[in-house]
């Protein structure tokens, strides 16, 4: 191992972090939103939203995240829409993500008792108010452990972002290798730095989800 | 006699062509408890939820103080405010604490100021007993203290009638009656219910009035005191029957005589 090499390119991996981890973030805020609105359109049947949501969804989970990207980079500019490298990017990982944070709502949302959406109902509350205040804080707390799923899964998906010509991690490493060729080198260090991202992600996630346990869900199996 | 409170007129209600129930007619008066008792799956949960419009009647109305709210879609919820209704399940809401299963209803759906509500919750805890458990989440409670929350939970939202299904089936035996007390007190209290239980002496001791429902009918109707001693239907009286057992030393000749394992 070469690790004055490494040591010297420490600086390229950080700014690489950067990108990966700003327009990550994006892509993620984007894809909770965008998920929560498809998912209270099928939940409340909306007519018409409710159908599209469902055809979005099939189409974004069932195509690859590449073929998205390149759509949006390559195919759209050919009929006159162009988008900066980087908003394809927040686009492109929205388009895949809010479909998969849609499908961890609506487990949430099943999830919850019908007794509890009855004694909702049975204290005067509206639709509305029983489900901001009864169901959605209950499919929350189920929907969890699927959304940092998600979380993880979209930040790992983002080293597609390199097709773009984007400085992401990816990037770095591969232009890395290919000019200096230390691969060994230049792979650790892109293996490290996507690990220094995920582990803290997934220490807090079993966090989150121990908090939740023992904030008093799965009421049933305490009698 | 007065306008009743509750007057429900003919209603029907089938489940996938079954019928369920079958022409139920009944009234309640202002502070009149009724009992409703009768076999499994005779139709007992169904009225109640025909009541509150948790299930939606074929036919037939429902009147509320001279409303009428059966048939209704959109402001169901109005409906409900005044209807109080206790499962067998309790149903308190396990990410809130006691205090704010108590305050969910009275301060949102009805917008009364927190303090106030919170102020008389602590009052009526106080009268189940329950003070201390005020800030604690539900599955720290005994399904007794869950029941009794989820009681204080219906009666804080003042309404003209409480429905209560089965709302001890689901307890230990020893705690129905610490549940059952509460419920006799709030009678005392004068407040209007329709009870649907299987605690017949529970039954006997808190009816102004019994109906028995079979078959989505109502069959029989009278006070506690002949409908427990003096049935007059036959229907009636083998429901009676199947809550006693027979003593084995009845009829002694005709047990085994040869035991198994000699
Ligand atoms: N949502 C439903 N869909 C289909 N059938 C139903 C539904 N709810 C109730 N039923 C049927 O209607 C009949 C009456 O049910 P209901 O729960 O009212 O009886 P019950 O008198 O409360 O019985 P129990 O004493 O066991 O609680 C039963 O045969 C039941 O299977
Ligand atoms: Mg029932």
């Amino acid at each position: 191992m070469d690790w004055s090499f490494m040591l010297a390119h420490v600086p390229d991996y950080l700014a690489g972090a950067w990108v990966t981890l700003r327009f990550g973030l994006y892509g993620i805020l984007c894809s909770l939103a965008v998920g929560l609105l498809c998912c209270l359109a099928r939940f409340f049947r909306v007519p018409v939203l409710r159908q599209i949501a469902g055809g979005y969804i099939e189409l974004a989970r069932n195509t690859p995240l590449l073929v998205q990207l390149f759509f949006l980079y390559a195919g759209l500019p050919r009929v006159g829409i162009r988008f900066s490298a980087e908003t394809c990017a927040v686009i492109g990982l929205t388009f895949l993500g809010g479909a998969y944070m849609a499908e961890a709502f609506r487990s949430g949302l099943e999830a919850v008792d019908r007794a509890q959406i009855e004694a909702g109902a049975c204290l005067g509350l509206t639709r509305t108010q029983n489900i901001r205040y009864v169901i959605f804080p209950q499919a929350l707390a189920t929907a969890v452990p699927a959304l940092f799923a998600n979380v993880i899964f979209l930040i790992k998906e983002t080293s597609v972002f390199s097709v773009l010509a984007m400085m992401d991690l990816m990037n770095v490493a591969d232009t890395l290798r290919t000019s200096g060729g230390r691969t060994v080198e230049v792979l650790c260090m892109l293996i490290a730095a996507y690990l220094l991202i995920l582990l803290p992600v997934s220490v807090i996630a079993t966090r989150v989800e121990r908090r939740l346990r023992y904030a008093g869900f799965g009421d049933q199996h305490s009698v | 006699m007065a306008e009743p409170i509750l007057r429900v007129r003919e209603i029907h209600k089938s489940f996938d062509s079954t019928g369920v129930l079958r022409g139920v007619s009944l009234d309640i008066q202002e502070g009149e408890v009724i009992v409703i008792v009768g076999p499994s799956g005779c139709g007992k949960s169904t009225l109640l939820r025909c009541i509150n419009g948790l299930e939606t009647v074929d036919s037939g109305e429902i009147w509320l103080r001279g409303e009428k709210i059966s048939g209704r879609t959109r402001d169901l919820y109005r409906v409900r405010q005044k209807i109080g209704m206790v499962f067998q399940s309790y149903d308190l809401f396990p990410h809130m604490k006691v205090m704010d299963n108590l305050l969910l209803g009275p301060t949102k759906a009805l917008g009364r100021p927190r303090q106030e509500v919170e102020a008389e919750a602590l009052r009526m805890l106080e009268r189940v007993g329950l003070r201390e458990k005020a800030y604690a989440l539900p599955r720290t409670l005994s399904g007794g203290q869950k029941q009794r929350v989820a009681l204080v939970r219906a009666m804080l939202m003042q309404p003209d009638i409480l429905l209560l299904d089965e709302i001890t089936a689901a307890l230990d035996p020893e705690m129905v009656s610490e549940v059952l007390n509460v419920v006799i007190d709030l009678a005392r209290g004068g407040m209007t219910m329709a009870i649907v239980t299987h605690e017949m002496r529970f039954a006997e001791a808190v009816a102004d009035r019994v109906l028995f429902l079979e078959d989505g009918h109502v069959v029989e109707e009278g006070t506690p005191e002949v409908f427990f001693h003096h049935p007059q239907t036959e229907r009636a009286q083998q429901f009676l029957r199947s809550f006693t057992y027979a003593s084995k030393r009845d009829k002694g000749e005709e047990q085994p005589k040869n035991n198994a394992g000699d």
